[in-house]
């Protein structure tokens, strides 16, 4: 025993024992738990008699939950690909010998400082129809100017991208940029003596050369759109009607107001579902790397 | 960022191009102040100066009694106390769970680093995917934990439920760093008799303290801006900023009056505007280090 203890006292195997079973219980625990749930009835209460998929199926024929679920998919394709593009954009030009590069950077980034909550509530307040951009503009005389996304439920979703591309960008450019800055001087030596034009360069070789720094970001913000909750509750409430209406909140919404506990359990295990078949292809690229 | 390193960068050869680059910056610096500059704009201005309806007008007479009133007397559904029980609410919650997250992180890190185990592998997969998954796939049973501890909507409960949500980003990152620390300096303390814990409070935290400082405010920005979590957990006692200013804005009842609403989003916004201001270096050093794994 003197001797274990002993052997022990320089062995982490304690503490990364308790920290793991402290993330065991209350992550995949959790999960489990969770999972349980979604094969019951359980309501208000637990429930614990298993009744098998019948909440997948309630789930996958509730309008709200196939609303919010389109919802995630257009606002997650415009949000990535916006992003991804204006956040690449900016590294590059940030990476050519630009004057004031650190106050660009300072002002690119500090919306990531921002609360989602505030973040909303600010483009609530701008796109606003009547005390927002289109009441300005029809003030000043433009009698007809129209830009009422945030009220209109076909375009309430938009909103949503712009505020959100507002708060990411500069998570991109910074994640881009390091990867820019980490290009061999040689390879652009070489671009430049092959005459390959800026374009071509960038599209060709140096951006597939970067290959993983892009997949990290593109998981990072499909985490970002499957977990997206706070920005919705400020700046729409997932209005008008059920416009912006999102998987987190229908979860939330089902596990608190509405205290159906066998529906939010399914809902959350298919987000759940949702962001590890994301991650898997980058898990496969990390495990191929490095054997 | 040293010239010298980007000397190879192609600059664009004419001067309308590089006319268009600055043109295309600062376009985008207006798009990225744009929100915040009119909010704080707004905030300045008294109520008739808002009705009359000009967002991008500055404020004629400018006043502070719109954040006056959001400081101390906006009202929510339930009381009237403006932001500042929120504010402190936010700091007695923030202040905890950064030290705790980020000290035992750093622990977890530093055992990670250490322990050279086939195991060891399977639990990075598993702390990793622990980043990823979603928080409402664990809300229900953390509060029936919690409930059942008498910790459920409590100032205690909230600060648990943030270090223990937040420990597998904190982990990971310290995890990242101490596996590029050589292995000589913990081998040193060991030959010296020094036990683990030992080792790692008096040789490795006192050479972490960037790390340290990158992954306390990662935390501290991550916390302070937090809804959910504190929507649910904290309790009506201890309810966060975040949920505050919420409370105010949606308040139906009372006068609506934007300018307060947006002060009071400002005073929100100001703890993690003025730790990102800065800590500059530090933030972005964190972010890529938080986005690119190691």
């Amino acid at each position: 025993m003197k001797t274990w203890l002993h052997r022990q006292t320089f062995k982490p195997d304690i503490t990364v024992a308790v920290f793991f079973g402290v993330v065991a219980i209350f992550f995949y625990g959790s999960i489990l738990w969770t999972f349980y749930m979604s094969l019951t009835r359980s309501t208000l209460m637990p429930n614990y008699a298993v009744v098998g998929l019948d909440q997948y199926v309630k789930l996958f024929t509730n309008y709200r939950w196939l609303v919010s679920c389109l919802n995630m998919v257009i606002f997650g394709v415009l949000f990535i690909v916006g992003t991804l593009g204006f956040g690449t954009i900016l590294a590059i030009f940030a990476d050519r010998r630009i004057q004031a590069e650190s106050l660009f950077r300072t002002i690119f980034l500090y919306p990531l400082a921002v609360s989602l909550i505030v973040t909303g509530l600010s483009w609530r307040w701008v796109l606003d129809p009547v005390n927002g951009l289109q009441g300005l503009m029809r003030n000043a005389g433009w009698e007809n100017f129209t830009f009422d996304w945030l009220t209109n439920p076909d375009r309430a979703i938009y909103t949503l991208v712009i505020a959100s591309i507002w708060h990411s960008s500069g998570l991109v450019m910074v994640i881009v940029l390091a990867g820019l800055r980490g290009v061999d001087n040689d390879l652009w030596k070489a671009i430049r003596m092959e005459g390959i034009p800026l374009w071509r360069a960038y599209l060709q070789v140096i951006f597939p050369g970067m290959r993983p720094v892009i997949a990290s970001c593109v998981v990072l913000l499909m985490s970002e759109v499957i977990r997206g909750y706070d920005l919705v509750i400020a700046m729409t409430k997932g209005g008008p009607g059920i416009a912006t209406e999102m998987p987190a909140k229908f979860a939330v919404d089902f596990y608190f107001a509405r205290v159906n506990l066998g529906l939010a359990s399914a809902a959350s295990i298919v987000m759940l579902m949702l962001s590890l078949l994301m991650l898997l292809p980058y898990f496969y690229s990390e495990f191929r790397k490095r054997t | 960022m040293s010239h010298a390193i980007q000397a190879e960068r192609p600059v664009f050869g004419p001067r309308i191009a590089r006319f268009g680059l600055y043109a295309f910056l600062i376009a985008s610096a207006a798009f990225f102040l744009l929100p915040l500059l009119l909010i704080i704009s707004n905030s300045l201005k008294p109520l008739e100066e808002i009705r009359q309806g000009n967002l991008l007008a500055l404020p004629v007479r400018p006043t502070f009694d719109a954040w006056i009133t959001a400081w101390k007397s906006a009202c929510t559904e339930l009381e009237c106390g403006g932001v500042r029980p929120g504010l402190w609410n936010s700091i007695k919650i923030a202040i905890p769970s950064v030290a705790i997250s980020t000290l035992v992180g750093a622990l977890n890190g530093y055992a990670l680093a250490q322990w050279k185990s086939r195991r060891a592998n399977l639990i990075m997969l598993l702390i990793t995917i622990g980043l990823f998954i979603p928080y409402q796939a664990m809300l229900y049973p953390t509060v029936k934990i919690l409930s059942s501890m008498g910790l459920f909507r409590t100032y205690a409960g909230i600060v648990l439920v943030h270090v223990i949500y937040g420990l597998p980003y904190t982990t990971l990152l310290f995890r990242n760093f101490y596996v590029g620390v050589p292995d000589e300096i913990s081998r040193a303390a060991r030959m010296e008799g020094a036990s683990f814990l030992r080792t790692f409070w008096s040789v490795i935290l006192p050479i972490s303290t960037n790390i340290l400082v990158v992954v306390a405010i990662l935390q501290f920005t991550g916390i302070w801006n937090d809804y959910l979590l504190g929507l649910i957990f904290a309790g009506n006692d201890n309810l966060p900023m975040t949920v505050q200013l919420t409370n105010i804005v949606n308040n139906a009842r009372g006068s609506v009056s934007p300018n307060v609403n947006m002060a009071a989003a400002v005073i929100t916004a100001v703890p993690t505007l003025v730790v990102y201001f800065l800590s500059g270096r530090y933030f972005v050093r964190g972010i890529a280090a938080g986005a690119v794994k190691g």
